[in-house]
């Protein structure tokens, strides 16, 4: 397979690029969270830009994932375009309510009156090596509630472009951040404006099979389907990208030209958003299919420990393995009965 | 680069343990060293809008009886602390209030029939916010405190004088939501004034479940905020506190929790059955202290309205004034808006992703199979 560039952008460079651009193109943008002042926070996403701009537009907040949200909540209601940092996955539970309750179903409650504009930055994901409550994948928990828009990048040109488009969003944007590729980089250009994020894209053309992904387990897939193309196997990758409200079409023109799918993320697979996914293309696609939509993910078990997380974290290898299982017809054996069938 | 200033500040005095209070429940004043009564257009002012909130609470009682409210929380006995509280907000002031302050929003000036769609269940918010600047009412207990202060910061951004009035029940006290906003409102200094209505239960868990605090007040100082105790049946001392609790706050004074001691002499919603859990003696005690008894008798006793015809010809006046409203509630109560189920879907994102389109079809043909 290729090698991960070493070169160009990192994620974690292209998001604190797009917050500095959104910082300074509008003034009612302003960006706080704990930690994200002179530390530049805990991944550094913020980093020179307390500095740059004074802590009037970026600044540190008291301790408290509920009152953060509940206070941009109020900011956006008179004007303001607040992004603020939860610094972790697992610790923004606390804000939960306020996300669930009022966040997403403010301007339903208003009937339009009142938008809020809010961006939450949610790093998210394992493969860090973080101890426990600091690697959960919790996407699904906001993409269940109507309101939000959930979105997650899965490369560093869209890490920019998304964060600049969920800013200037006149939805509240859940954007989860997948931690363990802060550090991966691409040749691009910055400022750079990719599909609007609504729209999955393919990120790799294929023929045999689709291989469908989002946020950290992109790079997964993508890794996966290399390995696969040695092998002789063509496999698409698609990027979800907007995970809610989700616009299902390009996932599905994809595995209507493949007839074989794959969903792919880091979450635990029962109940996870793969479900959602797996269950529209059997609804949508179910003449074109071959086999089974399968789903990979994480084992449906409490985030791991550290050194056991790489048992947890779906790899290529997986990925594979559940392509294997797509019931290929070179795999099919007469069944003694005039018919054929899967060994 | 500016870092926090660091100097300890003055930590705020401890509130008093006696509730301040201007007229008592016979209607006489009150001498106190720190507050005095506001004159008497004012008091007759909260007079009127009290009798108007008595008669709404009722009329809304009534016709959630009938069925024609799907359910109606009462807040009879705490017209003083909410009006009061609300007639001391300036006109760029914001209201951020509970499921239980309609008639804070009636003295606020939001219509009166659109303050009951939430329980007409018609719709979730029946009045734009921005409009009357006043949050939709708000059910999670204590979660809209930090909305007010995130308001108001937002004002301040934008070089804007405004204050807000966030409300919020002794049982909210105890959320986490009400810790969080209060300490981001002390931290950031803004003008935000908790009014705390104290009415001694949280649906059937009465106060001394509830907190072991010596006044819910006395919470203010742990977040370096200043905590004022209120009698909340006298609506003379809620207006004089949350006033000066409100021109303190816009000077820079930093936030306060006013807690003002009331009760809630009526069932908490209509599906609710207090006989279960507390004594008729108790509701009778504070029948006794009704906000309006007293009000009525200072207007009297003082000639605020003038000689005794003129005082009887005001008060009628009032009196019809407030039925006048009541009864328009009850006509209009039928004229909502049009209930068009379209309307599920274009308000959820600012534009409707082609899920709910597709759900939006699907109502449809149901809707023509019937």
């Amino acid at each position: 397979m290729a090698a991960a560039p070493t070169t160009g952008v990192s994620m974690g460079e292209a998001l604190n690029r797009a917050l500095r651009d959104a910082i300074a193109d509008d003034p009612d943008v302003l960006v706080y969270g704990e930690d994200v002042g002179p530390l530049g926070g805990v991944f550094r996403v913020t980093d020179g830009l307390a500095g740059e701009f004074g802590e009037e537009r970026v600044f540190d907040s008291p301790l408290a994932e509920s009152g953060i949200v509940g206070t941009a909540i109020g900011m956006a209601m008179y004007g303001l375009r607040p992004v603020v940092e939860l610094q972790f996955d697992a610790f923004a539970y606390p804000a939960f309510e306020q996300v669930v309750s009022h966040l997403a179903k403010m301007r339903n409650r208003t009937r339009g009156a009142v938008a809020l504009p809010v961006v939450l930055r949610v790093p998210y994901g394992g493969g860090i090596g973080g101890v426990e409550h600091h690697s959960d994948s919790s996407e699904a928990y906001y993409t269940h509630t109507p309101g939000l828009r959930v979105v997650t990048p899965g490369t560093p040109a869209d890490a920019y472009s998304m964060l600049r488009e969920a800013v200037e969003c006149d939805d509240p944007v859940v954007f989860l951040e997948p931690k363990r590729r802060y550090w991966s980089r691409q040749e691009v250009d910055l400022p750079v404006r990719t599909e609007p994020m609504a729209t999955p894209v393919v990120r790799r053309p294929g023929t045999d099979a689709t291989l469908i992904a989002y946020g950290p387990m992109v790079e997964t897939a993508l890794e996966a389907a290399e390995t696969a193309a040695a092998e002789g196997r063509s496999l698409e990758v698609v990027d979800v990208r907007q995970l809610a409200p989700l616009d299902d079409g390009v996932v599905t023109a994809s595995v209507r030209r493949t007839g074989r799918a794959v969903v792919v993320h880091e979450a635990s697979v029962f109940g996870g958003y793969g479900a959602e996914l797996a269950a529209r293309i059997g609804e949508r696609c179910f003449h074109y299919l071959e086999a089974p939509v399968l789903r990979v993910g994480g084992l449906d078990v409490p985030y791991p420990p550290p050194k056991l997380e790489h048992h947890h974290l779906p790899d290529a290898h997986r990925v594979l393995a559940a392509v294997d299982r797509l019931q290929w017809e070179s795999e099919w054996v007469d069944d003694g009965d005039g018919g054929r069938t899967l060994p | 680069m500016k870092h926090t200033d660091e100097r300890p500040r003055p930590a705020p005095a401890l509130p008093t343990r006696e509730p301040v209070r201007l007229v008592d429940r016979h209607g006489r004043r009150v001498g106190h060293s720190s507050f005095t009564a506001p004159d008497p257009a004012r008091l007759v002012e909260l007079h009127r809008a009290m009798l108007i909130g008595r008669r709404f609470n009722q009329q809304a009682g009534t016709l959630a009886r009938q069925g024609r409210l799907a359910v109606y929380p009462s807040s009879t006995g705490q017209e003083a602390a909410q009006v009061g509280g609300v007639l001391a907000l300036s006109d760029q002031d914001w209201l951020f209030p509970t499921y239980r302050d309609s008639v804070a929003l009636v003295a606020h000036g939001v219509d009166p029939v659109r303050t009951l769609t939430l329980f007409r269940g018609d719709w979730h918010c029946g009045y734009d916010p921005h409009r009357y600047r006043c949050a939709p009412q708000c059910t999670p207990l204590a979660t809209n405190a930090s909305h007010a202060v995130g308001l108001t910061y937002a004002a301040r951004r934008k070089g804007r004088d405004v204050a807000a009035l966030a409300m919020m029940g002794d049982g909210a006290t105890s959320e986490g939501d009400a810790h969080e906003a209060y300490n981001f409102a002390a931290v950031w200094n803004t003008p935000v004034v908790f009014l705390v209505q104290n009415n001694h239960w949280a649906i059937s868990v009465p106060l001394h479940r509830q907190t072991a605090a010596p006044t819910l007040a006395h919470k203010a100082v742990g977040y370096g905020m200043k905590g004022y105790h209120v009698d909340g049946n006298d609506a003379a001392a809620v207006y004089a506190v949350v006033s000066h609790a409100l021109a303190e706050a816009r000077a820079g004074g930093g936030p306060a929790i006013v807690e003002a001691v009331t009760y809630r002499v009526d069932p908490h919603t209509n599906a609710d059955a207090p006989q279960r859990y507390r004594d008729p003696a108790e509701v009778e005690h504070w029948k006794e202290r009704d906000p309006l008894i007293r009000s009525e008798r200072l207007i009297r006793d003082e000639g605020l309205l003038g000689d005794a015809e003129e005082t009887e010809r005001a008060l009628a006046a009032f009196g019809a004034e407030a039925d006048r409203i009541a009864d328009t509630v009850r006509e209009r109560l039928a004229d909502g808006d049009e209930l068009d189920p379209r309307s599920l879907f274009t308000d959820v994102y600012a534009t409707v992703p082609p899920l709910l389109e597709q759900e939006h079809a699907l109502l449809a043909d149901e809707l023509r199979e019937v």
